[in-house]
């Protein structure tokens, strides 16, 4: 049985909207099933407009879906604006008791407060209640919803679990004795899973945790505090140090001084946290300090959309700082891309001394999906070329250039404290020692040694990923988390019969030149698709290959692509 | 034995009678008065002519942005806490570009030495004003004289928390020795502002300028450890301006409240990919 099951959770800021999302996509999870969850949320704490949307499939999916089959409406405005996204035959849960509206055939009304204060004992509880009252709905088991209600609330003890168990079993069981038959649609567990379900700050920070990122200072901001907050949270379990700084400014800085010492260290922030951060990005760049910047993208420009989605930074990444220095910008496009393309960052950035930027978006941030279990065994720790207390008490008492010319352009590190070695770098030019210089010459030969890295870091980066048929008349190009929308358009279009297939870049720099340039040699036509106003990539592709990319499919809202709106404007172009 | 000899370095690119040389040589004779090799000793520097101090010594060197030397120098001992660290700067540097690290390294309490070579003008840009320019002082950027008051960072510092505030004078090496070796020996921020004449672009304050003002604390009847009258101290500016331990106490330090830097310096830790199963665990 095909199952693509879309449930939309709206309701106020502080509802608990989130909550009833992770609960009933958790519970998915369990029983074998895939799940996409992504949230929309304001820039504020209380009140507003906010909704969570769960997507369930019994096979792979990669992200969301236009379509709602179930409407849990915690307040009357949730059921105003999106009651016209309902599928037929899709349903709305709501309280009848507390929203007054005219009940059509569709709308399944649950005392959703009256049975949070009875077998919960708090109005806490209503939306434990309605996660309850939609798996009831559905006739799902319900003892998988239980065990993640106990894993959830366990660590606030036994009292809080088994309220919240009655209270969710109330919702669950009012649902189907009242509307089971009425309501026939039915997901039932695939069988046992063993797959993860995260989001996109949580693969970032432990891929930085398992690569052996040991420092990490921030300042927080939207959409990637949690990956500060995670990390943070697994300091005392794994020698771990983070600092919340004053500022931006102190965050890049602190991270350069722990990358100097020898540390693998990282900050997060949002496009316009690392706007301040820039001038510490030259520093790393100048001072051949490998360190990891994540940068969350959200609509600016200054603050624009503070909590919402946008890929508006990609040229600002590649192009931040004043002067020449080797970097590499990685746009993960999944959750597993996510986790291993931060590990490569930390050795592309230790192994080359440059700094490594990851550009992710909020979309990619905050919305979840079931992965396989990442498999550590595969992850590889390589920290370049780095001297050990023998190499330098060889090398005799104070010998040690840090910023040797060599034909790489690599200088091999030290750390600094070995005894015999003294570690010396400067934001100024400077020569082979690392000392302050003014002379034409060693400028020149630095200059061009900094860049000679750039050479070997083109050599460790894979090549974008097609997706469908090599030769298909039609490539759509993308970058980031649009990667399950173009995915799924893809798909769709495939099968009414157009010719098509994506063209995927998960490092934009150094941008993959001749691969990019192949592909768009044998498309007879091609589409970018980006989140912002201009098409940044499609720039990016013309200055690097010289080729044009003929339609732009771009969107600049703050919401992120779905795949049915890429599918029709896809269509519009090539049919007329 | 550690000698001078093994903390000489390159020429410099100072003026000739400028205040840094006197600060450089008092550097260098507390660490090796200290004993400490240059490979234990990380000096971390911003920009303006102080920032260039460690380039004319030997040690390990992390040269800085502009007002950055501070963030710099926190991230690094949490790196590598065995590490003796310094941060030099100017007052241009710390008190105005860097002034908000200078803040929140004091309220962290982070072990390090602050040295701020405080001239009180812009000299790496030539002669405009700074921060601790007194008000009415004309300067290019200034022709009608200064209007904002001077940054008093000592009785910032006393009133943040700062557990070591002193102040040096150029013209005093012996004393600034002495100040910079308590500061270092010092668990905790510690500051040492270093008044020293800029001889190219401050013609206010001189050599004799500062020789007639300062007079040292040491010796008299002052108390370093009580917080009111050390503010009361660090607010004395003119005709007689105070120079040696304005104020002094202990609390415990950040890197000594971070329970992950009692097994040791994070750059010691292994890296052990497979001792991650658990977090993935959480998210099954």
């Amino acid at each position: 049985m095909t199952i693509d099951f879309t449930f939309k959770i709206g309701g106020e800021a502080g509802q608990g909207l989130q909550s009833i999302g992770y609960a009933l996509s958790k519970a998915f999870a369990k029983g074998g099933l895939y799940v996409f969850l992504n949230q929309d949320y304001e820039s504020r704490i209380r009140g507003g407009h906010t909704f969570v949307q769960v997507r369930v499939r019994n096979e792979p999916v990669y992200t969301l879906s236009e379509e709602v089959n179930m409407l849990i409406a915690l307040n009357k405005e949730t059921i105003d604006l999106h009651k016209t996204e309902l599928v037929k035959g899709g349903a709305i849960i709501f309280d009848g008791e507390k929203i007054p509206i005219k009940a059509e055939d569709n709308c399944y009304s649950v005392p959703l407060e009256k049975l949070a204060l009875e077998k919960g004992g708090s109005k806490i509880m209503i939306n434990t209640v309605a996660t309850g009252a939609a798996m009831g709905m559905l006739d799902y088991d319900f003892n998988l919803l239980a065990d993640v209600l106990s894993e959830e609330f366990g660590r606030k003890g036994k009292d809080v679990v088994e309220s919240n168990v009655k209270a969710a079993r109330a919702g669950y069981d009012y649902a189907k004795e009242n509307y089971r038959g009425k309501y026939d649609f039915t997901i039932r567990p695939l069988g046992s899973s063993k797959r993860m379900f995260l989001n996109g700050s949580e693969a970032i920070a432990t891929g930085a945790i398992v690569a052996g990122c040991k420092f990490m200072a921030g300042y927080p901001m939207t959409p990637t505090s949690l990956i500060l907050e995670f990390f943070a949270s697994k300091a005392r379990d794994y020698n771990l140090v983070f600092v919340q700084s004053e500022d931006e400014l102190a965050a890049i800085n602190m991270v350069i001084g722990a990358g100097y010492a020898g540390v693998r260290a990282m900050t997060a922030t949002a496009g316009d946290g690392f706007a301040l951060m820039v001038e510490g990005l030259g520093q790393a760049g100048m001072t051949e300090t490998p360190i990891v910047a994540v940068v969350g993208q959200r609509p600016g420009p200054a603050v624009g959309l503070p909590t919402r989605t946008s890929q508006a930074d990609l040229l600002f990444m590649i192009g931040a700082g004043n002067d020449e220095f080797p970097r590499a910008v990685f746009t993960p496009s999944t959750i597993e891309d996510a986790f291993w393309l931060t590990i490569k960052a930390f050795n592309i950035a230790e192994k080359y001394q440059i700094p490594v930027i990851i550009l992710i978006d909020q979309h990619l941030a905050d919305s979840y999906r079931t992965v396989d279990r990442f498999d550590l065994s595969k992850v590889k720790i390589e920290r370049g070329e780095m001297l050990s207390e023998e190499q330098i008490k060889a090398m005799g008492p104070y010998n040690y250039k840090r910023h040797q010319f060599t034909e790489s352009g690599v200088s091999p590190r030290a750390i600094p404290g070995t005894p015999g070695c003294l570690v010396v770098t400067d934001a100024d030019e400077h020569n082979e020692e690392g000392h302050i210089i003014e002379d034409a010459e060693t400028r020149t030969k630095m200059v061009l040694k900094r860049l000679r890295k750039f050479e070997g870091v083109k050599k460790e980066i894979e090549p974008p990923k097609i997706y469908g048929p090599e030769d298909a008349k039609i490539t759509l190009i993308g970058w980031g988390s649009t990667y399950g929308a173009i995915r799924e358009a893809v798909d769709t279009l495939r099968k009414d019969g157009i010719d098509v297939n994506m063209l995927y870049i998960n490092v934009v720099w150094p941008f993959p030149k001749d691969e990019v340039s192949l592909v768009l040699s044998k498309a007879e036509m091609s589409f970018v698709i980006e989140n912002n106003a201009t098409g940044q990539l499609a720039y990016l592709i013309k200055s690097e290959t010289g080729r044009e990319v003929n339609e732009k499919i771009l969107k600049f809202d703050g919401r992120p692509f779905s795949p049915t709106h890429i599918v029709k404007e896809v269509k519009k172009k090539v049919k007329g | 034995m550690v000698t001078l000899k093994d903390y000489e370095g390159g020429p410099t690119a100072w003026c000739p009678g400028c205040g840094n040389f006197s600060i450089l040589l008092a550097v260098k004779r507390a660490l090796v008065e200290m004993n400490l090799e240059p490979y234990q000793v990380l000096i971390v520097s911003g920009i303006g002519q102080a920032g260039k101090l460690p380039h004319y010594m030997r040690c390990n060197t992390l040269n800085a942005l502009h007002g950055r030397a501070v963030p710099e120098a926190i991230g690094a001992k949490l790196a590598n806490h065995e590490l003796k660290v310094i941060a030099v700067g100017g007052d241009g540097d710390g008190y105005g570009e860097g002034g908000n690290h200078f803040m929140h390294a004091i309220l962290r309490n982070i072990d390090i030495t602050y040295i701020v070579h405080n001239n009180q003008i812009y000299g790496l840009t030539k002669g405009q004003a700074s921060p601790t320019s007194d008000k009415g002082f004309v300067t290019k950027t200034t022709p009608e004289g200064v209007i904002s008051l001077p940054f008093n960072p000592l009785a910032l510092a006393i009133s943040l928390g700062a557990t070591f505030v002193s102040r040096g004078f150029a013209g005093e090496v012996d004393h600034l020795v002495e100040l910079i070796k308590k500061a270092m020996q010092h668990k905790g921020f510690a500051l040492v502002d270093v008044l020293q004449p800029c001889v190219t672009f401050n013609k206010l304050n001189t050599w004799e300028w500062y020789r007639k003002r300062v007079y040292k604390l040491e010796g008299t009847d002052y108390d370093h450890t009580n917080r009111l009258t050390a503010f009361q101290k660090a607010l004395e500016w003119g005709d007689r301006i105070p120079i040696g331990i304005i104020y002094k106490s202990d609390r415990l330090t950040f890197d000594e409240q971070l329970p992950t830097l009692k097994k040791g310096p994070l750059v010691k830790q292994k890296i052990d990919p497979l001792a991650c199963e658990k977090i993935l665990d959480e998210f099954m």
